[in-house]
């Protein structure tokens, strides 16, 4: 068993490029989730109206990266408003049936034959951010200690997507800690008290959801200029409810859930992976008990049986607080 | 007392104990108010004045249609027809937010407390024209921060005013039932409102607070503030109301000053049912 290979990779997740993405694009579901109360179960649509709006604007019609970056923004907040106007005035339910359908159906079209001029259909869309690499300041190469490295190209989108990750948590910290975010708040306390004292709930729910989705959005950018391509199936709702399982895991309503949360997901999802392909590959574990290719599978029920442990132990999350979880009721 | 609720009142001793009757200075006018659910017709009011800087009590049996007269006159529901207007400005079919804006505002008879804010906070929520609750202002610190200073000032005053001064930073959500009812009317105010309507503010209330709470209504009405409240304990209503609306079956059966109101007859009957005899009258 090499501990420090198993050590190396799951710190390589929790660093790298997946973990900021999943960070940013949680941070925009705990906007809406952890602190205005809104039960987005699409926030995966956010994303691939993202990731596509990029890649289409530069694949397919030759825009510059640029453009394609304000079409995804743009994009996002359409479907922020698309789904906000009709849902946002009715219980939180129908949010939540809304956005999970909207999630599926954009998958659905953007996959489809009758789209594929466009998108790609089944296979999506490569090569549409040479231009970002090209203006990559670090010099090729590995870079790290030991077995935790990282390419030049993977470090040039560390570097950007975590910034944008620490400028996504300041904007949030200024927005909750402001009028705004007391108004928001309250609007997930009690929406009725909200109104009786004068604040236009419905108003300040479709901010906050033109808010989250932008930032998952770019999550989603993030994601298809770090792989170079976006292909339709990749933005199925079961990313949605990672999301919400490394929100939850690393505490919601709080500025810096989402990103401890994701670091957290990310290294013990690898750590378990990587763990079990060496117990199998050494015969600690045999292979009779747990095939190689049955460790993904696995993997997950690991992470399941230990996210169960934390919501019997630890329910408010890693950086939660118990006693607001108690008076909250949630 | 200032001269001019005084005079208020004073207006109100000649009015007629007639359901609908007009008063010398309505704040709030509402016509032909109807609500159904289903086959049920909750609320049915032709007319309904409410005297401005006067404590008025609506009481009535359960189900009669006050909690529900509230919701439509607030807008938190919506009326299947008539109009009402407040300070002479329609407020029909305005949404519930509008209205409070517009210096109408309710509380509820099971408390709304923004469990996880702080009891500061709640009270802050409730003052107007602060330019920081708009999403891209409240990203710039200074644009709201003055503002901000003065709101706090006024609600820590509020905090003393009602005694809750050294719950100032828990969440609301440790405040007792009796404690959550001050805080509530304390967040109202912050809204400077003309008028406020409280859905039963002593339920549930201990003795001691209820006594404390129906003294600040009183101050607040002698301040000048005109006040609706739905009450179901006689003794508060006999004790701080200055005029009584009694509905019954979503109509006004009754009005008229509270030394007389439980003598009137379309009252008992709506309370006790209209075969009791003279006997059951009494008793009440």
């Amino acid at each position: 068993m090499d501990f420090l290979a198993i050590f190396s990779d799951a710190s390589r997740a929790a660093m790298g490029p997946e973990a900021a993405i999943y960070a940013l694009a949680a941070v925009g579901l705990n906007m809406h989730f952890g602190y205005t109360g809104l039960l987005n179960f699409g926030q995966v649509g956010f994303m691939l109206v993202g990731a596509y709006g990029v890649a289409v604007a530069v694949a397919t019609f030759t825009a510059p990266l640029w453009a394609g970056v304000m079409i995804g923004i743009a994009l996002a907040i359409a479907l922020a408003l698309l789904l906000g106007i009709p849902t946002l005035r009715l219980r939180a339910d129908y949010l939540a049936i809304t956005t999970i359908a909207a999630g599926e159906i954009l998958r659905y079209v953007y996959r489809s034959n009758f789209a594929s001029p466009v998108t790609g259909g089944v296979y999506g869309l490569t090569r549409f951010a040479d231009p970002l690499y090209a203006i990559n300041p670090i010099p090729v190469g590995q870079y790290g200690f030991g077995q935790l490295t990282f390419s030049d190209r993977s470090l040039w989108i560390m570097v950007i997507s975590w910034s944008l990750v620490v400028l996504a948590c300041a904007l949030m910290f200024l927005i909750i800690h402001s009028p705004w975010g007391r108004v928001i708040r309250s609007v997930r306390e009690d929406e009725d008290a909200a109104r009786s004292l004068g604040k236009n709930v419905f108003g300040y729910r479709l901010q906050s959801l033109v808010f989250g989705g932008v930032l998952g959005a770019i999550g989603g950018m993030l994601l298809a200029v770090y792989t170079q391509a976006v292909q339709p199936d990749a933005y199925n709702p079961v990313v949605t409810f990672y999301l919400y399982t490394l929100l939850i895991l690393g505490g919601s309503g709080r500025i810096l859930g989402p990103v401890v949360g994701s670091l957290v997901f990310w290294f013990i999802l690898v750590f378990t992976d990587s763990f079990l392909r060496q117990a199998i590959g050494t015969g600690l574990i045999p292979a009779s008990l747990i095939n190689p290719t049955e460790v993904g599978a696995v993997r997950f029920a690991l992470v399941g049986a230990g996210l169960m442990l934390l919501m019997i132990y630890r329910p408010q999350g890693i950086l939660g607080n118990r006693g607001e979880m108690i008076l909250g009721d949630r | 007392m200032t001269a001019e609720t005084v005079l208020g009142l004073s207006r109100l001793g000649g009015v007629a104990p007639e359901p609908g009757v007009a008063k010398p200075d309505p704040i709030l006018v509402a016509d032909d108010v109807t609500k159904t659910f289903g086959g049920l017709r909750a609320v049915q009011v032709t007319r309904l004045e409410v005297q401005r800087g006067a404590i008025t009590a609506l009481i009535g049996p359960n189900g009669a249609g006050k909690t529900t007269l509230f919701n439509l006159l607030t807008g938190f529901d919506r009326a299947d027809s008539g109009s009402w207007s407040f300070q002479g400005r329609s407020l029909a079919g305005l949404p519930a937010y509008r209205v409070a804006r517009a210096g109408m505002v309710r509380t509820f008879q099971l408390t709304k407390s923004l469990t996880l804010l702080t009891v500061l906070e709640n009270l802050k929520l409730g003052s107007r024209e602060q330019t920081g609750e708009r999403f891209f202002t409240a990203l710039i610190h200074p644009l709201w921060r003055p503002r901000e200073e003065s709101i706090e000032r006024l609600a820590d005053d509020m905090l003393a005013r009602f005694r809750l001064g050294h719950m100032r930073d828990e969440f609301a959500g440790t405040l007792s039932g009796g404690q959550r009812k001050l805080l509530e009317l304390a967040r109202a105010l912050m809204v400077r409102p003309a008028m406020i309507m409280l859905d039963e503010p002593t339920a549930g209330v201990n003795p001691v607070l209820t006594q404390s709470l129906l003294g600040h209504i009183k101050q607040l009405r002698d301040e000048g503030m005109t006040i609706l409240f739905v009450e179901h304990d006689m003794d508060v209503v006999m004790g701080i109301s200055d005029w009584v609306v009694c509905m019954a079956e979503g109509r006004i059966i009754a009005e008229g000053p509270p030394t007389t109101i439980g003598s009137n007859r379309a009252v008992i009957d709506a309370y006790l049912g209209t075969h009791h005899g003279r006997r059951a009258g009494a008793e009440n």
